[in-house]
């Protein structure tokens, strides 16, 4: 367990300074964006110089960028992520009201794309080069090379508007009333579209990587040594080559998850999920920066916290990993 | 829809036939409304104020114009085109220094308190005049509301005000908010303008960010029988296509403000039980136009500009680009305004060869390369089709030698570079006719605007002639030698120039046949909703 202490406490130092880079990165990003939160405002009402002023000055745009940003780092050192321009609500509740969203739906698809990937992955590998083993492969590859938001749209078409099994989108279903059990099914019916669509585009690369893996696996002497101990071929493929063949993937499954966050600002796009992706892309058209700042800062926290924990499945699958690091 | 505001007044002969191929089965037929039953209608956007007082936008009225009422709605044939609300008359004095409603008996606000003169007033003096985006000039010379009853309020002008003017203006920026919610603190951070009391049909129950808002009918609405429906529910849809397929999956029945895109809608007509209506937007008219940048040498050159007007096909335009749903436009005042059109003005037939010649007449013949000088070409982002209109414009400019660079921006970014830096040649702008002249569309070429003002003349444009007629217009009373000067204006815009009107437009309803009582007036998918209902 110490091992895993030692790690954590040099991560949590290193991540004070990923955060810092990050924050000030996309200030800088959207200060050098043309037009501001007054003119994204303006855009939808219009407005003479009088009003226009008078924004300016209530959103505190007035100020230098460098004022507004001690401004807004002073407030984060006492954890205060600050008032929301489009929502006129602290940011801390507007994302802390859509992030179980994006959770579930990032989380859902990731268990997805990796149970179902690794599992297939598996089966191919068992059999490299077999027949079952190239259509995978093809299958899996065709589906990572599909857009995201042209499979959402093809998923609505066909499960939402012609069988309509499943609603178009939303979370659950509005003003319901329902409680307990009967919302988390509401909720589960209206996330099988979008997980999908997430899910399955990643699915392959947790397959080929795990094919991949284990066709490196079954070329090394000790999988000849365990035929040679006369174990059955199932028994060989699960405990030996899989099993040596699953490291890479857990790593994969830390860096994907930066990206999934990414993914899923199309796919909350389309299927309307009331998530952090969406809420993102909102903060950027409305050049609301404290609000994307927040949420880079949250994601940004989310990255990290996933990193670690894959760091730590990793000392414990390995323990070669662990006690380098340990001792370093 | 956008969140942008917009208008439009005419039903063009491709979209009359189109509403006539699809409306008119269903005309005649079940007449007498149903009570009960849940609305659901697409939203696009969540607008960061609800208060239609202070935000006078079609994105904030379509929501909430079910919940804060006016003193008057626009009707298809009612007295000067309206329809009485909260206010049952409204009379001008002849010196123009004062404006009299009589007010509703009997309403109340949604808290049970009695609505009074006392909010009128509150609402006039506290935020039209000094808060909302379109208020702050129509009712600038507002000095004084009497109320010397409850249910009188007496306008009083420092100078004398177009009582014409008051009227066209009654629709769109008269909502009344309850004095007793706002008279304590900052009224611009009044917890009620994410959380409306009004006198409406409907009360505001509850907002989740993202999802959705719900309406619920108020039971002590002063309509008779009014509203039929329990609920409205606005579902917040961002992907433009989910729209189209939410009506098809029943999930919605009302996708107003073009949320369906244009592309889709010959598809979505032939879907049994959908219907698609152009109707009920006659008073929110969008106008195409190209601004135009006079401090660029060549563009202030009268030659230049007529030939880019001559380089336009305008019947393309509104054919390809619109999909025959707008109509081509003369001047600064759109065909379909009952009151102040003219057809009487200058026009610019297509006529590339004419332009060129004008071009070369003014002095920038091609070089070798065929090219007489470039520009830069800013569509605005809004819309697809001011995007699309963008790209036309681009190659219609080549084909008389003008090499147009498009730069594409987000709306913020649009604003900023057109409004504030003046940083384009050329722009592609959606301005609204509001029903007067004087609300929006004197602004887009009158001088002596500061820096910064959206949808106002950025261009450098300065006549004195025009700017002497704007401002007599302003003060003449008479409404008949008033609509006058407003012709006269559409004559001398129309000549000199200071922007391009290309085409006219307004938005497309797609609905389900159960919804009753639809596209009734001029403003329909913004008033109020009391007589909407659904069959069972």
């Amino acid at each position: 367990m110490t091992r895993a202490l030692l790690l954590l406490r040099r991560r949590l130092v290193g991540s004070v300074f990923v955060l810092l880079i990050v924050v000030v990165g996309t200030f800088l990003l959207l200060e050098a964006a043309p037009g501001d939160a007054v003119d994204a405002y303006i855009a939808s009402t219009g407005g003479d110089a009088g009003m226009i002023e008078l924004l300016r000055h209530r959103w505190g745009l007035d100020q230098s960028a460098l004022t507004r940003l001690a401004t807004y780092l002073w407030a984060l050192l006492h954890l205060d992520l600050g008032q929301s321009v489009t929502f006129s609500r602290p940011i801390r509740d507007v994302i802390l009201e859509r992030l179980p969203n994006t959770l579930l739906l990032m989380g859902s698809a990731t268990a997805l794309s990796f149970g179902l990937g690794s599992a297939l992955g598996i089966y191919a590998g068992a059999r490299p080069g077999s027949f079952r083993d190239r259509l995978l492969s093809i299958g899996s590859l065709a589906l990572y090379a599909v857009p995201g938001f042209w499979l959402g749209l093809v998923l609505i078409i066909v499960f939402a508007v012609d069988l309509r099994w499943f609603p178009i989108g939303g979370i659950e279903s509005i003003a319901s009333g329902k409680t307990g059990l009967d919302r988390a099914a509401d909720i589960a019916r209206h996330l099988i579209l979008p997980v999908s669509a997430l899910g399955f585009i990643y699915l392959a690369l947790y397959l080929r990587m795990m094919r991949a893996g284990m066709s490196e696996v079954w070329r090394q002497d000790f999988v000849l040594a365990a035929f040679a101990k006369g174990l059955s071929r199932r028994r060989i493929v699960l405990a030996h080559v899989a099993r040596n063949a699953l490291l890479p993937l857990v790593t994969m499954l830390g860096l994907q998850s930066a990206q999934m966050l990414g993914g899923s600002v199309v796919i909350e796009s389309v299927f309307s999920v009331p998530g952090l992706g969406r809420l993102a892309q909102e903060a950027v058209a409305a050049r609301d920066t404290p609000l994307l700042l927040g949420i880079i800062l949250v994601s940004a926290v989310l990255v990290i916290v996933i990193n670690l924990l894959v760091d730590i499945a990793y000392a414990f699958l390995d323990p070669r990993v662990g006690a380098s690091e340990a001792g370093a | 829809m956008s969140d942008f505001t917009i208008s439009r007044r005419s039903v063009l002969a491709g979209s009359a036939l189109l509403l006539a191929s699809t409306a008119l089965p269903t005309i005649g037929w079940a007449q007498t409304p149903k009570k009960g039953g849940r609305l659901v209608v697409a939203a696009d956007s969540e607008p960061r104020n609800l208060n239609p007082a202070i935000v006078a936008s079609n994105g904030v009225f379509f929501i909430s114009s079910k919940i804060v009422e006016t003193l008057a709605e626009a009707s298809f044939d009612g007295k000067d085109g309206l329809d009485p609300r909260l206010a049952t008359s409204w009379e001008g004095a002849a010196d123009g220094l004062s404006v009299t409603f009589k007010l509703r008996e009997g309403v109340k606000w949604h808290d049970g308190k009695p609505f009074t003169s006392a909010d009128v007033a509150f609402s006039a003096l506290q935020i039209w005049k000094p808060l909302q985006n379109l208020g702050r000039t129509v009712f600038k010379d507002l000095e004084a509301v009497d109320t010397p009853d409850e249910l009188t309020a007496v306008f009083k002008f420092a100078r004398p005000t177009p009582f014409q003017l008051i009227r066209n203006a009654l629709p769109a920026l008269s909502s009344v908010v309850p004095k007793h919610i706002y008279e304590t603190g900052n009224i611009e951070e009044n917890p009620a303008n994410n959380a409306p009391v009004g006198t409406g049909p409907f009360k505001f129950a509850e907002h989740k960010s993202g999802e959705y808002y719900r309406l619920e009918r108020n039971a002590d609405y002063w309509g008779k029988d009014q509203p039929y429906l329990d609920e409205i529910i606005y579902q917040v849809l961002p992907d433009r296509t989910s729209a189209a397929s939410a009506l098809e999956a029943e999930e919605i029945q009302l996708a107003a403000f073009s949320a369906v895109p244009l592309a889709d809608l010959d598809r979505i007509s032939k879907v049994p039980g959908l219907k698609v209506i152009t109707k009920g937007y006659e008073a929110l008219t969008y106008q195409l136009v190209v601004e135009i940048n006079h401090r660029r040498k060549e563009l202030a050159d009268l030659k230049v500009r007529q030939a880019i007007a001559h380089a336009i096909d305008k019947d393309f335009v509104v054919r390809t680009v619109f999909l025959g749903y707008a109509a081509t436009a003369t001047g600064p005042v759109p065909k379909n305004d009952p009151q102040f059109y003219t057809t009487d003005v200058p026009t610019y037939a297509f006529d590339v060869a004419k332009a060129n010649a004008l071009l070369d007449e003014a002095g920038y013949s091609r070089g070798d390369d065929g090219k007489r000088f470039s520009l830069k070409l800013l569509p605005a982002p809004y819309f697809n089709e001011t995007k699309q209109f963008g790209d036309y414009l681009r190659q219609a400019l080549a084909a008389i030698g003008i090499d147009a660079q498009l730069v594409n921006n987000d709306s913020a970014a649009h604003i900023k570079a057109v409004y504030t830096d003046h940083a384009f040649d050329l722009a592609v702008g959606p301005p609204v006719f509001r029903g007067d002249p004087a609300i929006s569309t004197t602004i887009l070429v009158q001088s002596g605007i500061p820096d910064g003002v959206p949808f106002s003349n950025q261009g450098g444009y300065k006549n004195d002639e025009l700017d002497a007629l704007i401002a007599k217009a302003s003060e003449t009373l008479d409404p008949a030698a008033r609509t006058e000067l407003y012709k006269e204006f559409q004559k001398k815009v129309a000549a000199d120039l200071p922007l391009i009107n290309v085409a006219e437009w307004s938005f497309i309803s797609v609905i389900r046949d159960t919804v009753g009582n639809v596209a009734n007036n001029p403003r329909w998918a913004v008033s109020n909703w009391a007589d909407t209902w659904l069959e069972a």
